[in-house]
């Protein structure tokens, strides 16, 4: 808890944040390096090409064949609720996990406006509030057929 | 009545509580007996006499499923195992020269090794205490060869540490625990601790420091012949006139303390990542081919499922061959999944919702690794590295050097990246010539001579961008522990999922073996008891 808010706090300083430790704890079979100097960028063109476009690519529109599906971020209607997408990055949805252990609310809110601003067309931005609004709420993740 | 008959051998015993009690009194039994403490394995399970006609629908060639198919059809069940990719084996998977690797956008890349030269995207190191892995791998004849973990000749490198410049495990580690050792020393001597401990203890204590700190006798940590007997010489010991060594100089404290060697130096003492270690001859995925070589005949390759469904008289799934199009529908009377779940998610599965909530609750982590086939083996030629990691804090992580034919002649394959987290996800969005490309000028920082020049092709694996699983390995957490992972495991109607998702073993080829057999073994009582 201490260390996660040393984290936040020092990325709110530094526009940046480091990765935190507890993301290494992710797979068992760990490189044993400890924690990366990765810094992921506080902007949301580069917060989505270095995190998201992982999976769903950097055109956003997803990947994967029949049955077997990366949803694409592009032209999704359901991004005009900003909530939805807030609450699937804040509690991961299906294969996707959550990144409240690799993002901050600054990184989370700024990728969410360029994501439904970008791919999409929805203006408004997803603000720090927004994303806090959301954690406090903590509505259940939105059921799906992981299609969309 | 009463004709109990007395165990005579501890075997027997165990074999009989293990009647009574079931796995899980037998192995708190061995465990009593001073048995079986590092593993539930207790032998490949003994299930015999299935009903005449009974069979069971294996989904996924990985280890679970073919380990399945394997001791089911030793049973006697009659077995079919469905499986999308081209191929066994599931992640337990080699890439070698000729290979085609496929991502979920459709890039693909070549893979132009020389023979005999490899990259194990997945799994790569085998704990010695991963009973049952080792058990089968020596039943269906697979060869392991040590894989070197611990090598205190690699480097530790991180980017504000030392100027950037690596420095060698072995003096960095020593330089950590030499320090500490002085430092507790001056605690003891000042009696900071005297309220902690007895004077026999203190006393011992002081020795320890002295001795495993490699302290001088005025308990100091200087730098003389003592210290480089661990960390190493500026001139090493030689023969005759001019034989006399020169120690090295160690790094201060704050330097030292910069290099955050302990997470390396802890990181040795997982249990899983302890010594000794092995792989497989020839690549890791030998072990799927040798469940492949044993039931081969039962599987149909490049057949995917979609949809799963059952009722009072058993299971029916639907298939579409990847290659032809045509179309099935394979029944049994029960059957064991294995499909990951990022996909068996998206499948149109008849399980009730506590097993589909399950599937939903459980995301994926991401992976990459590169391997990188380099001219000749620098870092043993040029460096006296064989085997074992070189540490950094950039994304790739570390870079690996093989644990085979050392001293040989010719082309040799790093692995060049090792990346979860953030670093994982940034090189996983690259182009696989982007990521070759960043582990290249990551990995120079260790043999910044030799890595452009040597280097003659890569191959670039990013597990979140794998079509057939779009992930490495299911996490869990304590919460979705306690919520899921009962109603994951539980048989649903003739249903029971598998794999390494369904165990305590994450990750690990062990925990989708445990997981299978633990299945497989209710599957039967159930169809025992039918």
């Amino acid at each position: 808890m201490m260390m996660n808010q040393m984290l936040r706090y020092g990325s709110l300083a530094f526009g940046v944040a480091a990765l935190a430790a507890t993301v290494a704890l992710r797979a068992q079979d760990a490189p044993g390096g400890g924690p990366t100097a990765v810094e992921v960028s506080g902007e949301g063109k580069e917060v989505y090409e270095q995190i998201c476009q992982a999976c769903h690519m950097a055109d956003a529109k997803g990947g994967g064949g029949a049955g077997a599906v990366i949803p694409a971020l592009a032209g999704n209607p359901r991004l005009a609720d900003k909530d939805y997408p807030t609450v699937i990055l804040l509690k991961g949805r299906g294969g996707m996990p959550w990144f409240s252990d690799i993002l901050t609310p600054e990184q989370m809110a700024a990728v969410l406006t360029y994501v439904r601003g970008h791919f999409n067309d929805y203006q408004d931005p997803v603000t720090v509030a927004d994303i806090e609004r959301v954690t406090t709420a903590s509505p259940p993740v939105p059921d799906c057929n992981c299609t969309q | 009545m009463d004709h109990t008959i007395l165990p005579q051998t501890r075997r027997e015993l165990l074999s009989m509580i293990g009647k009574a009690g079931g796995g899980v009194a037998m192995y708190q039994a061995m465990t009593a007996l001073g048995h079986a403490a590092e593993t539930q394995f207790s032998g490949p399970p003994a299930l015999a006499g299935a009903r005449k006609g009974a069979s069971v629908l294996v989904l996924g060639a990985g280890l679970a499923g073919m380990l399945a198919a394997h001791e089911l059809t030793k049973a006697g069940y009659k077995v079919q195992v469905l499986e999308f990719q081209d191929r066994p084996g599931g992640r337990n998977y080699s890439i070698r020269g000729g290979d085609k690797v496929v991502e979920t956008d459709g890039t693909v890349q070549d893979c132009n090794f020389a023979p005999g030269n490899y990259l194990n995207p997945g799994p790569w190191r085998i704990p010695h205490h991963h009973r049952t892995l080792l058990h089968y791998c020596k039943a269906l004849g697979v060869e392991l060869e040590p894989f070197i973990q611990l090598n205190h000749n690699a480097f530790v490198h991180r980017t504000k540490a030392f100027g950037g410049k690596p420095q060698r495990y072995r003096e960095v580690a020593t330089d950590f625990k030499g320090h500490v050792s002085e430092l507790m020393g001056k605690a003891l001597n000042a009696g900071s601790l005297d309220d902690k401990l007895t004077k026999e203890d203190k006393d011992k204590l002081l020795v320890a420091m002295r001795e495993w700190g490699a302290l001088d006798k005025n308990m100091a940590y200087t730098g003389d012949l003592k210290v480089a007997s661990q960390r190493g010489y500026d001139r090493a010991p030689g023969g005759g006139v001019g034989g006399a060594p020169t120690p090295s100089a160690v790094n201060s404290l704050s330097d030292t303390l910069s290099s955050n060697v302990w997470t390396q130096m802890g990181f040795f003492f997982n249990y899983v990542m302890q010594t000794t270690m092995f792989q497989p001859k020839g690549g890791m995925d030998m072990i799927g081919k040798a469940f492949f070589k044993q039931v081969g005949k039962l599987v149909r390759l490049n057949t995917r499922v979609t949809a799963i469904a059952q009722n009072d008289q058993g299971v029916s799934v639907s298939w579409e061959d990847t290659k032809t199009g045509q179309k099935g529908v394979a029944a049994a009377d029960y059957c064991v999944c294995t499909i990951p779940a990022t996909i068996l998610n998206q499948i149109d599965i008849q399980v009730g919702p506590a097993m589909k909530a399950a599937l939903k609750a459980l995301p994926y982590s991401n992976s990459v690794k590169i391997g990188l086939e380099m001219k000749r083996r620098f870092w043993e030629e040029d460096y006296s590295i064989y085997g074992g990691h070189s540490f950094t804090d950039q994304a790739i992580s570390l870079i690996s050097y093989p644990n085979n034919n050392f001293f040989k002649d010719g082309s040799a394959v790093l692995l060049g990246a090792f990346a979860g987290g953030a670093g994982g996800y940034q090189l996983a969005g690259m182009t696989p010539a982007q990521r070759i490309e960043a582990a290249l000028v990551q990995g120079s920082v260790f043999h910044p001579a030799e890595y452009r020049k040597e280097f003659a092709s890569g191959v670039a694996f990013a597990w979140s961008r794998a079509p057939w699983i779009m992930g490495c390995c299911a996490t869990w957490t304590e919460e979705s522990r306690a919520a899921h992972y009962q109603n994951l495991c539980a048989l649903d109607g003739r249903i029971v999922l598998a794999g390494e998702h369904a165990s305590y073993y994450g990750c690990w080829m062990e925990g989708a073996l445990l997981s299978s057999l633990d299945a497989i073994t209710r599957l039967h009582q159930r169809a025992q008891a039918a």
